[in-house]
């Protein structure tokens, strides 16, 4: 089956929609108005939403935190690293703060091992992280003005 | 056919060129275990339980995505295959637990037979225990999730043969799942409810919600028939328990829908045991139906016609046959209006669809049919749609040609004054003014022929008349013809250098061409059209009239017309008149009957005193209905036959419970001219009796016995008598029927007509002119007022709206109003109105929708309690006497009509 020409927009229209949101999400008017501008069904744009974990179809933190659980972050100690997290944020993995300013995920390997344990949050990368390091990074974000 | 060579577990075969390993295999009767697999969808090859080794290729082989190749030798079974095969199989049994127990699916389930196949008896891997909630949002499909292998036959029967793309799948790796729409309910979505997801699925996660229950597949009787809702003549598998239809499959090699059905074809059967049902016969006296015996039915009739006949005349007499009914019940009912009351009034409802094209096809070529066959859309490069809403009234052609143009690269012109749904899947789309079709299509052919984009040779060789035509289509300009239509000229041009440079061009069209004052000039000018680019006598090509009832194509050719004997033998041509008297025993008459309306029209001038009506109910779908019920209420004596006490039941004298098509053994042809068999599934419901026997019965207490033994004996009779059905005969039907013109038993039926000749000889060019409709709108009634069907309903609604699943679907009528027109109206969605024609008025509530352009609103006629045919206009074409249904002029007001 040929690829009609504005079929493999969608993913760049995806992203564009979620960068524009404030929630880090897609809403459904979203996916309508995507599925219209490129000429799939709502279901095989759902299918590509939901293929993708960066996407998300739900409302998410301002700050997205996605923390590295591939083997070296591992062996490094990220379960520590995702238990301060926790702590601190008083939420699980997978879920956002009340305030809406932080979600906390997991993520495979970030690509600096040589820094493990590693996170990233939104499109920065931080490595050699440490409890106190976090707590640091946590301050920063939460007296930043939205 | 280009062939390979190869083996498959040694057995030497040929397969075709370009086929897979598993199509050659199937094929050869050698069974490759699968799942994902399904005939007639594209292939995804994600189950890789139909692993095969081929000899010199490393490991194993997907034989479903492997095409064939010289020489290639394969193992499809072995034990390390098997071993394979047993683990993926083990693995998907471990994603949930799939309890047989209570599957509907039990004793049909693709997996179920591959396990037990395997041996399986133990799962080696942790069995996923947590459950999913079913989802039953729709109507008539339950989805449950927890018996879903992710194989995507859903999926891809969803955006290959429904080409709806409800469904797909959601996220990924072991989380993946089957979403519809936006991951909705499935009624919130795009859902047509066609099932044939469920068709596809090979477990227990689709099934038919209202069969739920009723009966595993062992317990069913599986009886082939052919579908009694349109034209298109699907053939269904009934699937029958304690002589209940339970549920339905379409049969995968049926010759014109392959195995897709639409919703009306596949849930909405439950109207067979409908608890209104009529019966027994019933006798009116003091203005109330009683209960009464066949024996006494039947001599009322009998003494009744005998008597009206003696005092006023044969010509007093006429009877409505019936396009729902079979050839067989046709042919008898024809002969008996004609040989026994010795008259030619006897016509049906084909006047009110197709009168139109009948005439005007049978004038330009010589037969008034469909030229070519349903399958033969795919063979054309372009299809010009119009007047037909396929999508819905034709639901298993309309998805075919979503197909074609999604998957085929077919190009799709529709002209059609709705912004119906096919306009989603064509190249361009010409929205005319409703009624200006005549010119328009002159438009086309002035643009074809002063670019010289037809095909002279065709023009010079196979037709006459063309200077004539020539001159009349110079007139119709593009500017000219925007001012008529309001089609811009730009895309008229484009349209016909479209059509005009296609080497194949096919052309589709139903009533928004036929139901005009205009009718027979609109077909005359399709058929113009395509004898100008050569497009007749060619596979893929045509002028293809869209029948819009099961049997309306054989009605007409059985003769159930005041005009002709079966096959198109005029009643007026004497040497036709003496050959049916000769067959027939009887004195018959020379003088062409009443039509339809005409009749109608003549009960209410006294004219008509005795009407037998079989199988119609012109009391909704008879134009101007007011006018039809004084008629049949000035009647002296009324019988009506049918299966239900229907609008036009009512008026009745005698009642007469005839049996739906599920108990019947007969032919029905579909509009492409195939004459496939219906098989008596069940038992005649309560005291009704055979249609046809009704017929002979009737005829043999009037003193014209007509004897058969069986319907297949009265087919035979028509074979000998009607020479497009010459080689018709019960013993060569079964499976893909026969196409007619057949003239003799070796003859193989005839897919397509007029090749190298046309069955007149020449084609005629006709010169037309536009001439506007009988009615437009003017001051008092400044609404233009179309109709026509939907898909959930079928006709006067008669049976669909005796569906449980069609009838909560769809369960009341709407009037389809512009935005535009609805503000300056103050008129919101839903709210109830008042509409009103020169003829009657309605209520019925609004619907607000851009699919009507301003100016103009647009009923069904399937509701008796919001029936336009109150309003419509029984303005006939003068030619085809067929009426202007849509065209009317309508005001429309708002109502304080509250629904009861």
């Amino acid at each position: 089956m040929k690829l009609r020409d504005k079929e493999k927009d969608v993913i760049a229209l995806l992203s564009e929609a979620q960068r524009e949101s404030k929630h880090n999400y897609i809403t459904e008017e979203k996916l309508k108005l995507i599925a219209q501008e490129a000429g799939l069904s709502y279901s095989e744009v759902y299918g590509v939403a939901t293929f993708y974990s960066l996407f998300s179809l739900k409302p998410r933190g301002e700050y997205i935190i996605r923390v590295c659980d591939s083997g070296p972050c591992h062996l490094m100690g990220s379960r520590s690293i995702f238990e301060v997290l926790e702590e601190e944020l008083k939420i699980k993995v997978g879920e956002t703060t009340p305030d809406g300013k932080f979600t906390l995920e997991e993520t495979s390997c970030l690509g600096i091992c040589d820094e493990a344990p590693a996170m990233m949050i939104n499109e920065k990368v931080y490595g050699n992280l440490t409890p106190q390091e976090i707590k640091k990074i946590l301050k920063r974000l939460r007296e930043k003005k939205w | 056919m280009n062939t390979v060579n190869i083996t498959i577990d040694e057995k030497p075969i040929k397969a075709e060129k370009g086929s897979t390993i598993m199509e050659a295999a199937l094929a050869n009767g050698i069974k490759i275990p699968h799942l994902c697999y399904q005939k007639g969808l594209s292939i995804a090859g994600a189950c890789r339980v139909c692993l095969v080794k081929i000899k010199g290729r490393p490991g194993m082989t997907a034989s479903c995505t492997t095409e064939v190749a010289e020489g290639m030798e394969v193992t499809s079974t072995d034990e390390e295959l098997n071993e394979m095969r047993r683990l993926i199989v083990e693995l998907i049994l471990s994603e949930h637990e799939h309890n047989c127990l209570v599957c509907e699916n039990n004793g049909q389930c693709d997996l179920q037979d591959l396990a037990y196949e395997l041996g399986i008896d133990k799962i080696r891997f942790p069995v996923n225990k947590s459950v999913e909630p079913i989802e039953d949002s729709s109507e008539v499909i339950l989805r449950d999730p927890n018996r879903c292998i992710l194989c995507g036959r859903c999926v891809r029967a969803c955006a290959e043969l429904t080409v709806q793309k409800v469904l797909d799948f959601a996220a990924r790796g072991s989380k993946t799942y089957i979403i519809a729409g936006l991951d909705q309910p499935l009624v919130q979505t795009d859902c047509v409810s066609c099932g044939a997801c469920v068709q596809a699925c090979p477990t227990g996660a689709l099934t038919e919600k209202l069969a739920r229950f009723q009966g595993r597949s062992w317990e069913f009787r599986k009886v082939q028939t052919t579908c009694p809702y349109c034209g298109v003549g699907c053939q269904l598998k009934l699937n029958i328990k304690d002589d209940k239809i339970v549920k339905v499959y379409g049969v995968e090699d049926g010759p014109d829908n392959k195995g897709h059905l639409c919703v009306k074809g596949r849930f909405g059967f439950d109207y067979v045991h409908h608890e209104d049902r009529l019966i027994s016969p019933l006798i009116k006296r003091n203005g109330k139906f009683e209960k009464a015996s066949w024996d006494e039915a039947l001599n009322l009739i009998v003494t009744k016609f005998k008597e009206l006949k003696n005092k006023y005349g044969s010509d007093a007499l006429a009877g409505l046959s019936s396009a729902k009914c079979t050839n067989e019940e046709n042919y008898l009912f024809q002969k008996l209006i004609r040989a026994c009351f010795g008259t030619n009034n006897v016509d049906h409802c084909a006047r009110l669809c197709h009168a139109s094209t009948v005439a005007g096809l049978a004038r330009a070529f010589g037969s008034g049919a469909m030229t070519n066959s349903i399958r033969e859309f795919e063979k054309a490069d372009v299809i010009l749609i119009t007047g037909s809403n396929t999508t819905e009234t034709h639901p298993v052609i309309g998805d075919y040609l979503k197909h074609l143009a999604t998957y085929n690269g077919t190009e799709l012109i529709v002209v059609d004054p709705r912004a119906i749904e096919l306009i989603e899947y064509a190249k361009i789309w010409l929205r005319q003014k409703s009624g200006t079709d005549v010119a328009w299509i002159n438009g086309l052919m002035n643009v074809i022929i002063s670019e010289g984009l037809y095909d002279k040779e065709f023009v010079e060789n196979r037709t006459e008349n063309f200077d004539k035509f020539k001159k009349v289509v110079s007139k119709y300009t593009p500017e000219k013809v925007e001012e008529i239509t309001g089609i811009s000229k730009e895309k008229l041009v484009a349209a016909a250098r479209m059509y005009g440079k296609a080497d194949k061009g096919s052309i589709i069209f139903a009533m928004g061409i036929t139901q005009h004052t205009t009718g027979t000039d609109n077909v005359l000018s399709l058929a113009n059209l395509a004898m100008l680019c050569g497009n007749v006598g060619r596979e893929g090509t045509g002028v293809n009239p869209l029948r819009g009832q099961n049997n309306v194509q054989g009605a007409c050719d059985m003769g159930a017309l005041p005009n002709v004997y079966p096959g198109y033998q005029s009643v007026s041509d004497e040497q036709a008149k003496e050959k049916f008297e000769k067959a027939w025993g009887a004195k018959l008459s020379p003088k062409v009957g009443l039509t339809v309306v005409e009749i109608m029209d003549a009960a209410s001038k006294g004219k008509i005193k005795g009407l037998y009506i079989m199988g119609e109910n012109p009391m909704l779908s008879d134009p101007n209905l007011n006018h039809v019920r004084e008629g049949l209420r000035n009647l002296d004596f009324l019988v009506v036959q049918d299966i239900f006490l229907t609008q036009t039941a009512e008026l009745a004298d005698v009642v007469l419970p005839g049996v739906s098509f599920a108990e019947k053994d007969g032919t029905f042809t579909n509009t492409g001219r195939r004459i496939q068999l219906l098989h008596k599934a069940i038992p005649n419901i309560g005291d009704s009796r055979d249609d046809w026997k009704i017929i002979t019965e009737i005829s043999e207490r009037m003193g014209y016995p007509m004897v058969y033994r069986s319907p297949a004996e009265v087919m035979d009779e028509i074979a000998s008598l009607t020479p497009i059905y010459g080689g018709v005969h019960f013993d060569r039907l079964e499976g893909q029927g026969l196409q007619w013109p057949c003239p003799s038993r070796e003859h193989p039926g005839t897919p397509y007509l007029h090749k190298d000749k046309f069955t007149r000889g020449k084609g005629l060019f006709t010169p037309v002119d536009y001439i506007p409709p009988a009615e437009l709108p003017d001051e008092e009634y400044p609404f233009l007022l179309s109709t026509g069907r939907i898909l959930y309903h079928f006709h006067t609604g008669s049976l669909s709206r005796r569906s449980k699943p069609l009838d909560s679907i769809a369960p009341e009528g709407f009037l389809e109003i512009n935005p535009q027109d609805a503000e300056k109206l103050k008129v919101k969605d839903n709210d109830w109105l008042r509409v009103s024609s020169r003829r009657g008025k309605v209520e019925v509530k609004a619907k607000i929708t851009d699919r009507v352009d301003k100016g103009v609103v647009f009923m069904t006629f399937h509701f008796a309690e919001s029936a336009a045919n109150l309003l419509t206009n029984d303005a006939l074409d003068p030619v085809a006497k067929i009426p202007e249904y849509k065209v009317s002029a309508v005001k429309i007001e708002a109502s304080d009509y509250i629904d009861s």
